[in-house]
């Protein structure tokens, strides 16, 4: 077993050895935190449903948010008649792919494939590039074919690059950075010799929005809340549910465990 | 035996004339007996004897979770993804069905694994249990087949990509290859045709191979009797007087109240998983698999799940260099064989394999190569009663050399299973060729360090306290 463990230690820095991507930000979200989802809701639909689809999800289900059935009719339900009825949206799938060269997908369970912190980190590093069709890249999703919809409140980002000698600097300076980081390394005959060589890249706001960055922040976290949320709506619900069956079997547990020592008395 | 030969049913109360009735009618009091009152088992079996009962226990879990998913889940790849999302938020208590299900697919392996590693460790494969150990590895099997059928149903990115990797590993077969993957997807690309048929053998058709085979595992079980960690047979030592085995207690009520014991400290850490972590950070339920399957993108890291991940590791170490180990093997265990036997014929036979193999490994691709030592990776489970050589059956009386065997062999194993979840890399493949070498050495070289250990004498009767 402690050779086992010895091996597996020795195994793990080969994880380390490849390629980087992006230093995702914790999503300091809590499913239980009513007024959030709430906003995340709104943001959801103001902003997101109009592209992408929640297709698994019903209006009537944002009922468990403590919204009341006539709240969520004359404030949330645009893409749909009845409460009762999906989160679709009506462009289809062939238009999407003409008009985006991509469809964008479905966001019911996205928060489950993704993650929520790629989805904080995410919708937090667009950045302007005049190179890409719609004027916008992103640091985590590199050349993604969705404009940056939330540029109005977040203001407009640049990238900036950063060289340093040696990894270790380029990383320190970047575990200080309050958004998305990464360190690409040139090769020592693209740099030439001697050079700086790690390359560290952020983004910095290179014009306002309508939102400060700390209020932008909080603004994401509802919205990827109410995605995470969304994801699995009985989340809260089956750990509650957890705690109850634990007890019961933990006194089934003692109960079982008496009854068979209770027999075994007699083997010997 | 006639109604009238038999004794009425006495002790069961107000039930005695109801079971008296059906006891003329079906053999209940013969059946009972023989299975469960009269099943005498050795009274030393260890924490490794509750994973029979166990797995037992997962199958039924998964059959009755499996009845209500099936009222809920469609079989069609335009709704096979929203379905399960359906029972997951729309059908009352649906998320708890399908949480144990798929959970349930994890820790039947788990039970699998412990109850097989429990027969390595006290020779349970060992005469006269030879079919016992061979129906349970049928049942390991279907198992295995029962899982890969099920896990293309959810129709996420990895069941498909899953799938459509597996079923391409038969194209590699010489000849017939192209169209056996044909055959078996029923169509040219794993599709909706495929999740049909696989939807239909996942429901009923290896789950009926499954039952009649754990009957078959059972009745063996209760034909030769269990084993147990001495390794020694309790029908050795018998009361003169009864007839029963000195060293056996009545399986009903002894085990049945252990087990029960046992069935709940495994719901315990079961509900833990089901309620506070299904996903099991990513090894029983795939982030990608939340995504739908799209046949035009491949996920740039296809793994399978878990329990697959170290025949799936020797898959992938069977490059073309490591044909070359492989080669070395061949020439070293032929001579070893022919070395060995004393019979001309059987040395013949051997030195033809060993050039038909080695002509092979250089002939055919390597990937053929990596699917055979797949396969073998399994089957050669199968030969363990007759690899094993040893005076004796449990490693309690072993000697150093089949221990350190095992211990490298679980490492091995391990580290495998490791690497399968991982992205390959050539230090990692480097590292699972090292591991498949380890993982065949343990069962090729047996036959000759079981005979050699130095082993310590069984005792007469089992050790008790």
């Amino acid at each position: 077993m402690r050779a086992l463990v010895a091996l597996l230690a020795l195994a793990a820095p080969l994880a380390f050895a490849l390629e980087e991507p992006v230093r995702l930000d914790a999503a300091p979200i809590d499913p239980r935190d009513v007024a959030s989802l709430q906003a995340g809701a709104r943001s959801f639909v103001n902003y997101c449903l109009n592209c992408h689809s929640a297709g698994m999800m019903r209006y009537h289900k944002l009922q468990d948010l403590g919204i009341s059935e006539q709240q969520v009719k004359d404030n949330l339900l645009f893409t749909a008649d009845k409460i009762g009825e999906l989160m679709n949206v009506s462009m289809t799938r062939k238009d999407a792919k003409e008009w985006f060269g991509t469809a964008p997908p479905d966001l019911s369970v996205i928060a489950r494939a993704r993650g929520p912190d790629w989805l904080y980190t995410y919708m937090r590093s667009f950045y302007r590039d005049p190179e890409s069709a719609t004027g916008w890249n992103n640091m985590v999703f590199e050349r993604v074919a969705m404009p940056h919809v939330l540029w109005t409140l977040s203001g407009q980002q640049v990238q900036v690059e950063r060289r340093f000698r040696t990894r270790e600097q380029a990383e320190a300076v970047g575990r200080q950075q309050k958004n998305a980081w990464k360190v690409d390394v040139l090769t020592p005959e693209q740099a030439g010799k001697d050079a700086e060589r790690y390359i560290l890249k952020t983004i910095r706001t290179d014009t306002a929005g309508s939102l400060s960055q700390v209020d932008y922040d909080v603004f994401v976290r509802d919205l990827v809340n109410f995605m995470t949320w969304m994801a699995e709506p009985n989340q809260v619900t089956r750990k509650q549910v957890g705690y109850v069956v634990l007890l019961v079997l933990l006194a089934l547990l003692v109960l079982s465990y008496l009854l068979y020592k209770e027999f075994w008395k007699d083997v010997h | 035996m006639a109604a009238a030969e038999k004794q009425a049913v006495t002790g069961a109360g107000p039930f005695n004339d109801l079971l008296t009735w059906i006891d003329q009618r079906f053999p209940l009091v013969e059946t009972w007996r023989a299975h469960l009152s009269e099943y005498y088992a050795p009274k030393n079996f260890n924490f490794w004897y509750y994973f029979g009962s166990l797995a037992l226990f997962v199958l039924v879990i998964q059959i009755v979770t499996g009845i209500f998913l099936t009222m809920n889940y469609k079989p069609d790849a335009a709704q096979a993804f929203a379905s399960v999302e359906y029972i997951m938020r729309e059908v009352p208590w649906g998320w708890w069905i399908r949480y144990m299900h798929s959970t349930g697919a994890s820790f039947f392996f788990i039970c699998v694994y412990l109850h097989m590693f429990r027969a390595m460790l006290y020779g349970s494969y060992r005469k006269p249990r030879e079919l016992l150990w061979i129906f349970g590895m049928l049942i390991f099997f279907c198992l295995m087949a029962e899982a890969f059928f099920g896990y293309l149903l959810p129709w996420g990115q990895m069941s498909y990509w899953g799938a459509q990797v597996i079923v391409n590993l038969f194209d590699a077969i010489p000849v017939i290859g192209p169209d056996l993957a044909i055959w078996i997807r029923g169509d040219y690309v794993v599709s909706d045709a495929t999740l049909n048929r696989f939807f239909a053998y996942h429901v009923i058709a290896v789950p009926l191979a499954l039952l009649a085979l754990v009957v078959a595992h059972l009745l063996a079980l209760h034909e030769v009797g269990s084993n147990n960690p001495d390794g020694v047979e309790i029908k050795k030592a018998k009361d003169p007087k009864t007839g029963r085995p000195l060293d056996g207690i009545p399986f009903h009520p002894y085990y049945t109240v252990k087990d029960t014991f046992g069935v709940v400290a495994f719901l315990v850490v079961f509900s833990i998983v089901v309620f506070f972590a299904p996903e099991a950070g990513g090894y029983f339920l795939e982030a990608n698999n939340f995504i739908p399957a799209d046949p035009l993108k491949t996920p740039p890291h296809i793994a399978p799940v878990w329990y697959f991940t170290p025949y799936y590791s020797i898959l992938r170490a069977t490059t073309e260099n490591f044909m070359w180990v492989l080669a070395a093997g061949v020439v070293a265990m032929a001579g070893l064989i022919i070395w060995s036997v004393k019979n001309t014929a059987a040395r013949i036979c051997v030195a033809a394999l060993a050039v038909v193999l080695l002509a092979g490994f250089f002939t055919l691709d390597a990937k053929v190569w990596g699917v055979v030592l797949m396969g073998l990776s399994v089957m050669i489970f199968f030969f363990l009663p007759w690899l094993d050589q040893s005076p004796v059956n449990s490693i309690r009386y072993k000697g150093p050399i089949t221990k350190t065997a095992i211990a490298l062999f679980v490492i091995a194993f391990f580290v495998l299973g490791y690497l399968g979840t991982q992205a390959v890399t050539e230090e990692r493949t480097l590292a699972a060729q090292i591991g498949t070498a380890v993982y065949f050495l343990f069962f090729f070289l047996m036959p000759w360090y079981s005979r050699m250990d130095k082993c310590r004498p069984e005792p007469e009767r089992v050790t008790w306290k």
